[in-house]
């Protein structure tokens, strides 16, 4: 199987469209033959990191590269960035406003699921400029 | 237990997917918080939920749940039924609110899953 790449655009003011790209992912995994605790370990990370770029970012990219040993998932936005990484890691830190918590998200617990899910897990953010976030999910 | 069990314990709608009520499921959470749902390593059969919006099919979705039990009468929106359909989750709605239906099923041998 030769590598495999997908790239999403993730509309920032559409909350009801968040998940799309994830799903889209989830059905190609699937289809290419991955075991399916591999896929849901991907599809989890990548719908809460997708789920960020809509509540936190106004949207963002997704690129997804699939080879037979990992899955990498990059997430690009131009969102206000993150001052401090260390702390968003901590489960229940969320600055998401009410009205997020009450569509289901912004417990705090997006990035502490992404770790638990993934096997390397980087963010680059910048205040002002954007966050990139690097996501890695091996196959054995 | 099977889906259509589910339906005749809480006394609820099926809104679609009737024609998998015949599924097996073992397992079920209870939540309107998405991200808590997300945390559960293990496969979780069923959703239990009050919060009706699109994300919570596509939660299902990602976690290969089979069915969501929508609790204290709440209804989805077509947008929300077809999105359900259109990955083979059953959606049903339930009078009961969520701690007595969780306690029902549970009470008829339904479990919790691993959360590690
Ligand atoms: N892409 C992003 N851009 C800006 N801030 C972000 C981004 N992703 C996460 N954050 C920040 O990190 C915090 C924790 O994220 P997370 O654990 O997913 O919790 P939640 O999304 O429930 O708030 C968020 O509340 C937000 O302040
Ligand atoms: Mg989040």
């Amino acid at each position: 199987m030769s590598n495999f790449k997908l790239h999403f655009t993730v509309p920032g003011d559409d909350f009801t469209r968040a998940g799309e790209a994830s799903g889209s992912v989830k059905k190609t995994l699937k289809d290419l033959g991955f075991n399916p605790e591999i896929v849901r370990k991907v599809v989890i990370a990548l719908y809460e990191a997708e789920i960020n770029l809509v509540i936190h970012a106004g949207g963002g990219e997704i690129d997804v590269e699939i080879s037979p040993e990992c899955i990498s998932m990059v997430l690009t936005d131009e969102g206000p960035g993150i001052p401090d990484v260390a702390l968003a890691m901590k489960e229940g830190y969320s600055t998401a406003p009410d009205n997020v918590r009450s569509l289901g998200f912004g417990a705090g617990m997006g990035l502490p699921n992404i770790k638990k899910y993934t096997d390397e897990m980087k963010i680059d953010s910048t205040v002002g400029v954007g966050t990139t976030m690097y996501l890695k999910v091996y196959t054995a | 237990m099977k889906v259509y069990e589910i339906k005749e314990i809480l006394d609820a709608e099926v809104i679609c997917g009737e024609e998998f009520m015949d599924r097996d499921v073992y397992t079920a959470c209870g939540s309107d918080m998405m991200s808590d749902v997300l945390a559960y390593v293990k496969e979780q059969a069923v959703l239990l939920s009050g919060l009706v919006n699109p994300q919570v099919v596509r939660t299902a979705e990602m976690m290969d749940m089979q069915c969501i039990v929508f609790v204290r009468g709440k209804q989805p929106d077509q947008g929300i039924v077809d999105l359900a359909k259109d990955r083979d989750i059953v959606l049903m709605t339930t009078k009961q609110p969520m701690f007595a239906s969780c306690g029902m099923l549970y009470e008829k041998g339904l479990r919790g899953g691993a959360m590690k």
